[in-house]
């Protein structure tokens, strides 16, 4: 069936079964690959996208539930016009294998927008169910903290 | 079936030469069964090109993995040829157009190829060098050179692209070029923000998980709940109602499927309906250490010095302690994808393989395709951290394309990936030591019970790879990794390391970083506490007090002034605040890197829950080519390993294994990442580069275990440090 999405600004007309996962829509049918698969069950965060603002489980989301524009991280921002939480996360070179940035870009982008001066404690609870294996945890909390223009 | 082969690592590390750059590379090509090194090393062609724009592509067989040696490598050619660092561009594990350098492995890449690249780039510049001479009729000797620019000192000048742009060099390797001296160096040493970040962050980086070829469909593989069962019941009626031409590929054990999109094959693989049969019986968990320590294996004596038995035998005070690390995950966010177009004349391979060409031969065999027909193209994939299921996904895409007659992409599931990579073997270490009369140690005997560490692909081994195992070919590995820093760093006058390399492995299991450094170390690191708690000393005068190495006491002796460690024994006195302090030290492989490492915990008494509140870690890895780049790996071994140390199991039953996703298998969460880790670089720019990305991941069990002794007086022989272990252990 068809089914309308607007995703970065943009209206798009998707032909897809109902209960497809929005992931694969955006990866597959849009050509939108910087929002990642990594377990399909909402538990690791790869996949996260912002859906009305809010940051949600592109993986378990069937792409009929989408009832607000969708930006990915490809709508967040550009190399000429990164946003601030890209910036951040270069400037504080935030990974490794980059294969969770998108779930740690996307996820701090909302919490930031909703939160300004954030405590330790609210940004490591804000990340909590987003995983990084090559363990860079470190470098994303200094990013985070200075896109939300905190000091440790 | 595991054969032993007689070359252990260290023994090719030997014949490679550690100092001397040597070109017969890679130097791992025998004992790897791989054909003879490729004449082409002595060739400039094989290693760069110049453009015409003074742009440079770098040729190299290693590859990105995540650690930054797309910049690194980079950095050493950019400073050696005389050119910017933005004019570098690097082609990394094709091997239709790189040398095979070895596997990205073992911490080898900046301390093995970084000295090939340097000299094949001194060469160029030699080479540029002389050309400009001669179009410039000025003795080469007089010119300076820079930013890709020769000049004579009266303002005469010609660029590199204009010497050699677009051409091919022609010219066979000197031997005459030398290497800058590290005080002339002007990119290597500095904190260069890595090329790959940017496309990270912006999601436009190209990973394997990302990449189309024109007609591609898409593919799954359906494996058993435990590794060895053969499918009894195929039933694809299903299927037939389901759009995207699904169609089933059944070979021997190996069942796939394939569909014209992604959406369509994973439908397509919920509905195929496959029995499995009887699988193999599953160890016990809770016998997994008895069973290792019985098991069948060669056993060889790695340190026999002095009578570590007699001395033992008549010390003041004796001790004995097991350890025990389980298998772990390398748990890669991103389940492992490749592309495999496969021909009736040749095969292409899209692949984030760690070894382009051992890979390229194995899958080769699977297909039953000469190698040189096959090309692999590396493409970065998420972060391995040893061999994750990389290897087996280009095997099974390979077996999907045969047998379709088309390109086929297929990234495992999560569930493929946390049950089928091969895992980080378990291991058991047993130490018995004694104290003399004045509280230094009179004798240590240890041992250490492993599987194999290296199930990689190799020699052509078609059943090295899952695909091919599962049609039935033969398997043969080289047996490596279990000895790593068996042997400790300490000049115990009387002492025995052995060695029992187990035939077998109970769960399908390879390299995971460090591969047995890790569990040695937290044997051995935290056993000389057991002994400095006896004699009632300090944990870090103890160590150093049994040390001859300079840089070994130098980095205990820098992380002491660090984290403002207070010399005293350990457990502290009052323990009532639950927190406390470990130290470990490691020099990684007995060769490579010099760590010291200070964890300090905070223990919940009432719940036994641990968490590492703050490192302080002193690293000397001679030379450092980026320092934002090794400070990076260390803060990633740390977390990783801290992970492993607290949280990490693979579990099972004698029927299944239980592990599938990051519910059954957790890893570490932001709310367990320490407040801090303090890192002291110790940079030697007089001594040979060695690796960063593995050495610091070696220490962090024992430090953590040994901090938890020190806040309790409990001590934890046994990872993951669970909050039900450390109540057992303090009640």
């Amino acid at each position: 069936m068809t089914l309308n999405i607007t995703v970065n600004g943009k209206r798009h007309a998707v032909q897809a079964p109902p209960d497809t996962a929005l992931l694969y829509v955006l990866r597959n049918e849009l050509n939108l690959k910087g929002t990642k698969y990594g377990c399909g069950l909402a538990q690791c965060g790869a996949c996260t996208v912002h859906i009305g603002g809010r940051p949600t489980r592109s993986c378990v989301t069937p792409v009929s539930a989408v009832n607000a524009p969708v930006t990915t991280i490809e709508g967040l921002g550009t190399p000429d016009k990164p946003h601030p939480v890209q910036q951040a996360f270069i400037d504080e070179q935030a990974l490794q294998c980059g294969y969770c940035t998108n779930g740690m870009v996307m996820t701090t982008a909302a919490f930031v927008a909703g939160n300004p001066k954030p405590t330790e404690a609210q940004i490591r609870a804000a990340l909590e169910g987003n995983l990084c294996r090559c363990g860079t945890h470190m470098r994303i909390l200094r990013a985070v903290r200075k896109a939300a223009g905190v000091r440790a | 079936m595991i054969t032993t082969l007689t070359p252990t690592r260290r023994d090719f590390l030997k014949a490679g030469g550690a100092l001397i750059v040597s070109f017969s590379l890679p130097f791992a090509h025998d004992a790897f069964g791989q054909p003879k090194p490729d004449p082409r090393t002595q060739e400039l062609d094989a290693w760069l090109a110049v453009g015409a724009d003074g742009k440079v592509t770098v040729f190299t067989g290693k590859v990105e993995l995540g650690t930054g040696v797309e910049t690194a490598l980079a950095q050493i050619v950019a400073e050696e040829l005389g050119v910017p660092f933005n004019a570098i561009t690097m082609v990394m594990g094709d091997t239709a157009r790189c040398l095979d350098q070895f596997a990205t492995v073992g911490s080898l890449t900046i301390y093995r190829a970084g000295p090939q690249l340097r000299q094949a780039a001194a060469e160029a510049r030699h080479t540029l060098r002389e050309l400009a001479a001669a179009r410039l009729g000025a003795p080469a000797e007089q010119l300076s050179i820079r930013d890709g620019v020769v000049s004579t000192a009266d303002g005469k000048r010609v660029t590199y692209g204009e010497l050699v742009g677009g051409k091919k060099f022609e010219r066979r390797f000197s031997g005459s070029a030398k290497p800058k001296a590290p005080g002339e160096h002007a990119i290597v040493g500095k904190p260069i923000p890595r090329v790959d970040i940017p496309a990270k962050v912006f999601g436009s980086h190209a990973y394997i998980q990302n990449v189309t070829v024109p007609n591609m469909v898409h593919g799954r593989v359906l494996r058993p709940p435990v590794h060895g069962a053969s499918p009894v019941l195929v039933d694809d009626s299903a299927l037939k109602r389901l759009p995207g031409n699904p169609r089933v590929v059944a070979k021997g054990n190996f069942v796939g499927v394939v569909a014209d999109t992604e959406e369509q094959v994973m439908r397509a693989a919920q509905a195929l309906k496959v029995e499995w049969g009887a699988a193999p019986v599953l160890p016990e968990p809770g016998e997994l250490p008895n069973l290792l320590r019985g098991a069948r294996a060669a056993t060889k004596e790695l340190v026999g010095t002095g009578d570590a038995a007699k001395a033992i035998a008549g010390s003041a005070k004796t001790l004995q302690a097991q350890y025990f690390v389980p298998y772990q995950l390398h748990a890669s966010i991103g389940p492992s994808c490749a592309i495999a177009d496969v021909r009736a004349d040749g095969a292409t391979l899209w692949s984030p393989t760690q070894s382009s060409f051992l890979t390229r031969g194995v899958v080769a065999s699977i297909l039953k395709l000469p190698a040189d027909k096959v090309r692999l193209i590396w493409i970065e994939g998420s972060g391995c951290y040893g061999q994750n299921g990389a290897d087996d996904v280009t095997g099974d895409a390979a077996v999907l394309s045969q047998a379709v007659g088309k390109p086929v992409r297929l990234q495992w599931m999560r569930r493929d990936e946390t049950l089928y990579e091969p895992r980080g073997p378990a291991m058991v270490m047993a130490v018995r030591g004694g104290i003399d009369g004045s509280g230094n140690v009179a004798g240590w005997d240890y041992q250490v019970w492993s599987p194999n560490h290296a199930g990689r692909p190799f020699a052509g081994m078609g059943g090295n790879l899952l695909a091919g195992e599962e049609q039935g070919m033969g398997q043969r590995f080289i047996q490596a990794g279990a000895d790593r820093n068996a042997k400790n760093s300490y000049a115990f006058a009387n002492q025995r390391v052995v060695l029992h390399q187990l035939e077998g492995t109970p769960l399908r299991s390879s390299s995971l970083r460090g591969l047995g450094s890790p569990q040695n170390s937290f044997a051995n690191e935290s056993f000389i506490d057991e002994l400095a708690a006896a004699a009632g000393a300090d944990p870090i005068a103890f160590r150093i007090k049994h040390l001859k190495d300079d840089r070994a006491i130098a980095v205990l002796q820098d992380v002491a002034k660090l984290s403002n460690w207070e010399t005293r024994p350990s457990p502290r006195g009052d323990r009532s605040s639950g927190v406390g302090r470990g130290v470990a030290f490691v020099q990684y492989d007995n060769y490579s890197a010099w760590v010291a490492l200070v964890a300090q915990v905070r223990v919940d008494r009432a719940s036994g829950k641990t968490r590492v509140e703050r490192c302080w870690v002193s690293h000397d890895c001679g030379l450092i080519v980026n320092p934002d780049g090794t400070r990076n790996q260390i803060e990633g071994n740390i977390v990783q390993t801290i992970s492993r140390a607290l949280f990490e199991e693979v579990k099972f039953t004698r029927r299944s294994v239980d592990s599938v996703d990051w519910a059954s298998y957790p890893i570490l969460r932001f709310s367990d990442v320490p407040d801090e880790i303090v890192i002291s670089l110790i940079n030697r720019p007089d001594k040979e580069s060695l690796g960063a990305g593995e050495p610091a991941a070696s220490p962090v069990m024992a430090a953590v275990a040994n901090a938890i002794f020190d806040a309790t007086g409990a001590r934890l022989r046994s990872v993951p440090f669970t909050a039900a272990r450390l109540k057992a252990a303090m009640a």
